[in-house]
């Protein structure tokens, strides 16, 4: 089962390493992970997806909500909510190829956000399953160059909320 | 207010905090804390011959008395030797504070000498750790350092104070703080109402109850609790290797020790039970055996102050997040409101059968009249010592010898490593009790494996006069390893032997201590008894025991809890 947890953590040096480090010391496994300040310039809130049973889920939010500098712990796929990915792909556009890429990019809602004589820059966000699909089709249309993927964060929907 | 350098605030955080003994080395990124240390009188400091043994001195310490133990020591090799001992704690639950030189903040990562990420590298085996970047945070990290070791799940934390943080010439406003707040940090102590009545409910509807009590219990002094509420329902009690002492081992309701080398009757109880109460426990590997046979037939309650240790193993059918003593206390009062023990189910089936299961005499072993059989040892110990003394344990078979022959009646008596099984834990853990209790006698059982391992502390010993007794059960081999290839590796003993055993009592005697060898049986007692009388001496017995003996019973690996071998021919 994927999961997608959000995690509110103390801004503080050496907060990621205990989250990272709990993941690789119970075996754990981490899918992607993002991390930045939030609104309140004391506190980071962490997106991690990772894939378990239900039961190894329960023993991670349990594990990482007894770390001390974690104050809120989530599982963002219990209810309905929004998540998003950013990706970044530089691929080769020339001849005939650099009009099938642009085409593509506007299928999936993308943006050129750099151009060369001979080759684009796509940027694009969605959800996962969205990028990977996007990431196959460039690959039909032309020779992929090279891929940055931010990794998932998200949001729940509605009044539910993640707050100190 | 009152104006202190980095290296005098962590001395007099430390009064502040109440403590009065600390254990240690000095080092390079250190000497200005040694320099504060000096020239203050409050606190007595124990030099270590070893890091690792200043850590368990502490943890002896701690685990002896509740207080929370401290050490101090330098970067780099002074931080990394403190780590077996640190994750020795960490595993037992046992609150420590661990204080660490480090380079100057300005070469950290520059790999100088004498440099490790001590934050980094005690990161899995700590409970939270702290690294002081400026002067003025050390009081606050201290206060925090002790809050967070004693609360909650105890545990060890680390504080890493760089040199130039410590500087004697820079001085900064010092105020310790009263109290201290963390928004991240709160655990539950009382249980939640509506899981205590339906504990409540079926602990009085359980035909086969057994009370399953661990370390938890001590560390939140709920001793008296327990006992009050096994007697009052006239529950059977098993202890782990880290609940000893929690319940009386001499009290007609215990039935022992539990887990893999627990008595016939504890395993056959749990397995055979159709409610099992857990108090501070974890169902550890050592004692549920294989997880899908567990207890097949019972209802698992589970009391524990750490939710994680909730459900990680065996699912608890009634989880109550909390405090022990805080729990048991709201149980009191609902048993009372629910008026809930006169609908309690009567359960003299039940203790028949466990009965029975006594009247196997599992712990029944053979004596000889040439040999000393370590059985025998610790019954002597127990007699000599009237079952009073503090006892410490290394690892191995005499360590379950001393789990099942010395019959513990309080808590705080029995202090071993359970979860870590570190060797070299016993001997510096003794040297810490008698330190913190030094009216206790306070004796060590080991091996002649387990106490190479820290035996350098005998000089410690020396310097400080701390007349602990150790008990060697000497059998010129790692007799636990010797006893798993023996059953489960067709007898090939690969390298479990100790073909240079050095003189034990010439040793003892080169550290101006009582050395004492014991060969025959009928030298044993009188040895012990003249070991005890000799009040401020350490006195090392060095006795050799039948090098043939197992420890007995033993579960079966992949069996269930009832799966167990008897003696070398028997097996359930």
């Amino acid at each position: 089962m994927r999961s997608i947890l959000s995690i509110l953590i103390e801004n503080e040096a050496g907060a990621l390493s205990r989250v990272v480090g709990l993941f690789s010391q119970r075996g754990y496994n981490i899918e992607s992970l993002t991390v930045a300040v939030t609104d309140d310039p004391t506190l980071s809130r962490m997106t991690i997806t990772t894939h378990a049973d239900e039961r190894k889920i329960e023993q991670i939010l349990k594990q990482l909500h007894k770390l001390v500098d974690v104050l809120k712990v989530s599982e963002l796929t219990d209810g309905p909510h929004v998540e998003r990915e950013l990706m970044l792909v530089k691929v080769k556009a020339s001849g005939t190829k650099r009009d099938e890429v642009k085409r593509n990019a506007d299928i999936f809602r993308g943006q050129i956000v750099d151009v060369t004589q001979s080759q684009y820059t796509v940027q694009l966000s969605g959800t996962t399953d969205k990028l990977d699909a996007f990431i196959a089709a460039l690959g039909e249309a032309t020779e992929i160059i090279e891929v940055v993927r931010s990794g998932v964060c998200g949001i729940a929907r509605g009044e539910r909320s993640l707050r100190p | 207010m009152e104006m202190l350098s980095g290296a005098e605030m962590v001395i007099r955080s430390l009064q502040d905090e109440g403590v009065k003994h600390i254990f240690g080395y000095p080092g390079g990124s250190v000497l200005d804390i040694y320099d504060a240390l000096f020239q203050c009188s409050d606190i007595e400091h124990f030099l270590v011959r070893h890091e690792q043994a200043a850590v368990h001195m502490a943890d002896g310490y701690t685990r002896a008395t509740g207080k929370v133990g401290c050490v101090l020591v330098t970067s780099g090799p002074g931080a990394t030797n403190c780590i077996t001992g640190i994750a020795t704690a960490y595993m037992d639950s046992i609150p420590m504070v661990v204080l660490s030189g480090q380079v100057p903040t300005n070469f950290i990562g520059d790999d100088a000498f004498q440099e490790t990420d001590m934050i980094g590298v005690s990161r899995p085996v700590v409970k939270h750790s702290f690294l002081c970047k400026k002067a003025e945070d050390i009081p606050i990290a201290i206060k925090k350092a002790f809050y967070l070791a004693a609360s909650g799940r105890p545990g060890p934390v680390v504080v890493d104070l760089p040199k130039d943080v410590q500087n004697p010439k820079l001085k900064f406003p010092y105020q310790y703080p009263e109290a201290v707040h963390m928004r991240s940090y709160n655990p539950t102590l009382s249980g939640h109402k509506g899981q205590i009545k339906r504990a409540v409910k079926a602990l009085m509807a359980a035909k086969r109850p057994v009370l399953y009590v661990g370390g938890g219990a001590i560390n939140a002094n709920a001793s008296a609790d327990v006992i009050h509420l096994a007697e009052q329902c006239n529950l059977p009690v098993a202890t782990t290797l880290m609940g000893l002492g929690a319940f009386p081992g001499t009290h007609k309701q215990s039935i022992g020790m539990l887990g893999m080398h627990g008595t016939y009757e504890a395993n056959m109880s749990m397995h055979n039970a159709d409610l099992i109460f857990a108090v501070g426990a974890r169902f550890d590997d050592r004692v549920t055996n294989a997880v899908d046979k567990f207890c097949p037939n019972a209802t698992i309650m589970h009391i524990d102050i750490d939710p994680t240790s909730i459900s990680k193993i065996i699912n608890a059918d009634i989880p109550i997040v909390g405090s022990i003593e805080v729990v048991l206390g709201q149980m009191q009062t609902m048993i009372a409101e629910m008026d809930a023990l006169k609908e309690q189910e009567d359960l003299s089936a039940w203790w028949q059968l466990i009965n029975t299961w006594r009247e196997r005499e599992c712990l029944v072993y053979e004596k000889s009249d040439t040999v000393i059989k370590p059985q025998q040892v610790i019954e002597a110990l127990y007699k000599v010592t009237k079952g009073d003394a503090i006892v410490t344990s290394d690892v191995g078979q005499h360590q379950m010898f001393g789990a099942l022959y010395y019959p513990f009646k309080k808590p705080r008596q029995w202090i071993n490593s359970g979860g870590l099984g570190t060797m070299g834990f016993g001997f510096p853990a003794a040297m810490g009790c008698k330190v913190a209790l030094p009216d206790e006698e306070v004796v060590c059982i080991t091996g002649d494996g387990s106490i190479q391992m820290n035996i350098q502390e005998l000089s410690t010993c020396m310097q400080y006069n701390i007349p602990v007794k150790i008990v060697s059960l000497n059998n010129r081999s790692l007799g636990m390893v010797k006893q798993w290839q023996k059953m489960f590796y067709e007898g090939r003993q690969s390298h479990s032997y100790m073909d240079s055993v050095p003189d034990f009592v010439k040793l003892a005697e080169a550290y101006h201590h009582v050395g004492i060898r014991v060969d025959k049986p009928e030298d044993l007692e009188p040895a012990l008894e003249k070991a005890f009388a000799m009040k401020d001496r350490l006195v090392f017995l060095d006795i050799a025991v039948d090098p043939e003996e197992h420890v007995y019973p033993m579960q079966v690996k992949f069996g269930s809890m009832q799966d167990m071998f008897l003696s070398k021919t028997e097996r359930t």
